[in-house]
């Protein structure tokens, strides 16, 4: 049996203390293979988001263990973790977290910097990156010259330029109308078929999860629902 | 990746011009505050010593009136006589002693003149003033005693009346004196107070006694003590001379009083250094000032750093790779902002020199200091706060509000 790319076990993750205590992750299990589409849904507040944070390494669980590729996160020191979000995870914010005042293309170029890419590949792949989620023309806008919609599609350019192994986007389409939407479900369905990329997607709607090959859905810090996708659009 | 750390910190210096700016402006000003006060300072302090040096050594001043008696009742006591000069002249403890008698008058030579103060006395002054004949002759014992119509001027009277020229020998005219120009001081630049010590005209005591004034009055006298003599032995045979000279019962107060040229000169210099102090700490609290600026600015912007730290964490930097960067950002804000506060500090320090006519003289040590302190403020605030940030979970920088 091959290691899963993603291995969740027992995870909880809680804020605060005494009266104030939230559990916002309640034991969760969940594990993910390589080259999986994972639509991830549930209500507000049942814990996506913080489970998003923890397998992208941006945050620590409480208790439970995490294991990337069969390695124990927690046994990592942070500058090991920053090379693990470098070279194997995009991540896209459901606040977006564009650079204020910086360029579209500069955005999309950051995780290149880190990955020590010289200028003009950067610039190139950066450009390839817009490009593909629409936004050719659109370079040398800094966010406050874009829409909600053309952000978030900047942040998924980010993502995706760094050619990372998984893509973790928190309602990446949230901002976007159902044709936007619809296109970039298409990109990354492609992108999972094609080359073979790890998704885990939150989602509010149906129509987009229907997008992925499994369904997990969370309800107060807990995994309710686990099952295949009838798959669309294959 | 040292030269890419460099232009990530070169683009969010440009990407926030005004926060960027705000900072630098901080540091200039702490800086050029303190290189132009100290250094005003330093000058002023080197001009009072150069005129402590000029005054000549243990030059005693004797004047009618006591220091306590304050300014009106100087008037009551009676002024020094020719025959006072005499009798000084025979202590052992003095080598020299020139009598003082000053008016002003205005000077003409052909359809130039110049109002100056024109100086009765002996060559003795040139003695105790430590003067010196840059041309021409000093009084002979004769002109000093029998009221010759000669004079001895100044370079400043020298260049008002004659230009260039070569002024011995020539005729001058004061009130209805015509008198011969002898010779020529040597020029010593401003005295202790900014005054024109070469504005003057020197002529024999009697001459201006008798022609310009009409008095017999000596209204003071400038002693030199004789070698190898203390000038407090000087001082106090001067008091017991002028005591029984001048009738004192025992008991009563002096009615003239004695002073240390060098003492004065020593309470010249400790105001001057009371005034460098002064300068120092105003100049030190507009260091300050430029220190909390900086830190304001510094620590207004940690919330957008934080999640600009956050973003870049959460992309694959490592915290040390950030801390480089916002390093590299501080040291070129600091030097930037250094730079232009040693120039606009010296420039500052530079024009004050001129205006208030002494020397430039700026020195090496503060500007270091002013630097140093203003980079290592800017330094501080910069990357602490960055250092507590990059030290968080990504999602923790973030969340940062
Ligand atoms: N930083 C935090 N501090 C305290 N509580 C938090 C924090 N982040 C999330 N929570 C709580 O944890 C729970 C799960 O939040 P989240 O994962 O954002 O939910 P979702 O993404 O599913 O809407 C919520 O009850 C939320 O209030
Ligand atoms: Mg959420």
């Amino acid at each position: 049996m091959t290691v899963p790319l993603i291995e969740l076990r027992g995870i909880t993750r809680q804020y605060g203390s005494g009266e104030a205590l939230v559990r916002a992750l309640d034991g969760v299990d969940l594990r993910i293979d390589r080259g999986e589409f994972v639509a991830i849904m549930g209500p507000s507040g049942s814990g996506k988001s913080t489970a998003m944070n923890i397998i992208g390494c941006l945050d620590r669980p409480s208790a439970g263990n995490y294991l990337f590729n069969g390695v124990e996160v927690a046994t990592l020191d942070q500058d090991q973790r920053a090379l693990l979000r470098r070279h194997y995870l995009g991540f896209v914010f459901q606040g977006f977290n564009l650079l204020p005042r910086t360029t579209a293309l500069e955005n999309v170029e950051l995780p290149l910097i880190y990955k020590g890419q010289p200028k003009a590949e950067r610039a190139a792949r950066a450009r390839q990156a817009l490009a593909r989620v629409g936004l050719t023309g659109r370079e040398d806008h800094t966010p406050s010259q874009l829409s909600g919609g053309q952000q978030q599609r900047v942040a998924i350019a980010r993502a995706l330029a760094g050619e990372p192994m998984v893509m973790l986007a928190d309602e990446p389409t949230g901002n976007l109308d159902t044709r936007r939407s619809v296109e970039i479900m298409e990109l990354l369905q492609q992108l999972n078929r094609d080359a073979g990329l790890t998704i885990v997607m939150v989602t509010h709607e149906e129509d987009m999860a229907a997008y992925a090959s499994r369904l997990v859905v969370f309800t107060d810090g807990k995994v309710v629902r686990d099952e295949p996708t009838r798959a669309r659009g294959a | 990746m040292l030269l890419e750390t460099i232009r990530l910190a070169l683009t969010a210096i440009t990407r926030n011009v005004l926060r960027s700016f705000l900072t630098v402006l901080g540091i200039v000003i702490g800086v050029a505050a303190v290189i132009a006060m100290v250094t005003v300072g330093q000058g002023s302090s080197e001009q009072v010593s150069a005129n402590v040096e000029s005054l000549g050594t243990n030059v005693l001043i004797l004047r009618p009136g006591t220091r306590m008696m304050g300014p009106g009742a100087r008037n009551t006591a009676p002024a020094f006589r020719l025959t006072d000069v005499q009798a000084l002249e025979d202590l052992e403890s003095l080598s020299a002693v020139a009598p003082v008698v000053s008016t002003s008058e205005t000077a003409v030579y052909g359809n130039t003149n110049r109002t100056t103060t024109v100086t009765g006395t002996t060559s003795a002054y040139l003695e105790t003033g430590g003067w010196q004949i840059a041309r021409g002759r000093a009084f002979t014992p004769t002109e000093d005693r029998s009221g010759a119509n000669v004079c001895i001027i100044g370079e400043t009277v020298r260049t008002a009346l004659f230009g260039a020229t070569d002024p011995t020998g020539e005729k001058i005219r004061i009130k209805a004196i015509s008198c011969e120009v002898i010779g020529l001081l040597t020029a010593k630049g401003a005295g202790s107070f900014g005054q024109d010590q070469d504005d003057m005209v020197l002529m024999p005591v009697r001459t201006v006694q008798r022609r310009l004034l009409g008095t017999q009055d000596v209204s003071s006298m400038s002693m030199q003590v004789a070698p190898g003599r203390s000038s407090d032995r000087a001082i106090s045979d001067i008091q017991t001379l002028m005591r029984d000279r001048r009738h004192i019962a025992p008991g009563e107060e002096d009615n003239f009083s004695v002073n240390d040229m060098k003492e004065l000169a020593s309470m010249l210099n400790s105001v001057n250094s009371v005034l460098t102090g002064l300068l120092s700490s105003v100049a030190a609290v507009s260091l300050l000032v430029g220190g909390i600026g900086i830190m304001n600015i510094m620590l207004v912007s940690v919330t957008e750093r934080t999640r600009e730290i956050g973003i870049r964490l959460s992309v694959g930097a490592q915290a040390s790779q950030v801390l480089m960067q916002f390093l590299v950002e501080a040291v070129v804000l600091s030097v930037l902002g250094g730079i232009v506060g040693i120039l606009a500090g010296l420039g500052l320090a530079f024009v004050a020199a001129q205006i208030m006519a002494i020397p430039f003289s700026p020195s090496p040590g503060v500007v270091a200091l002013a630097f140093g302190f203003s980079a290592v403020v800017g330094m501080v605030f910069g990357y602490f706060p960055a250092r507590a940030a990059a030290r968080l979970d990504p999602i923790e920088a973030l969340r940062h509000q």
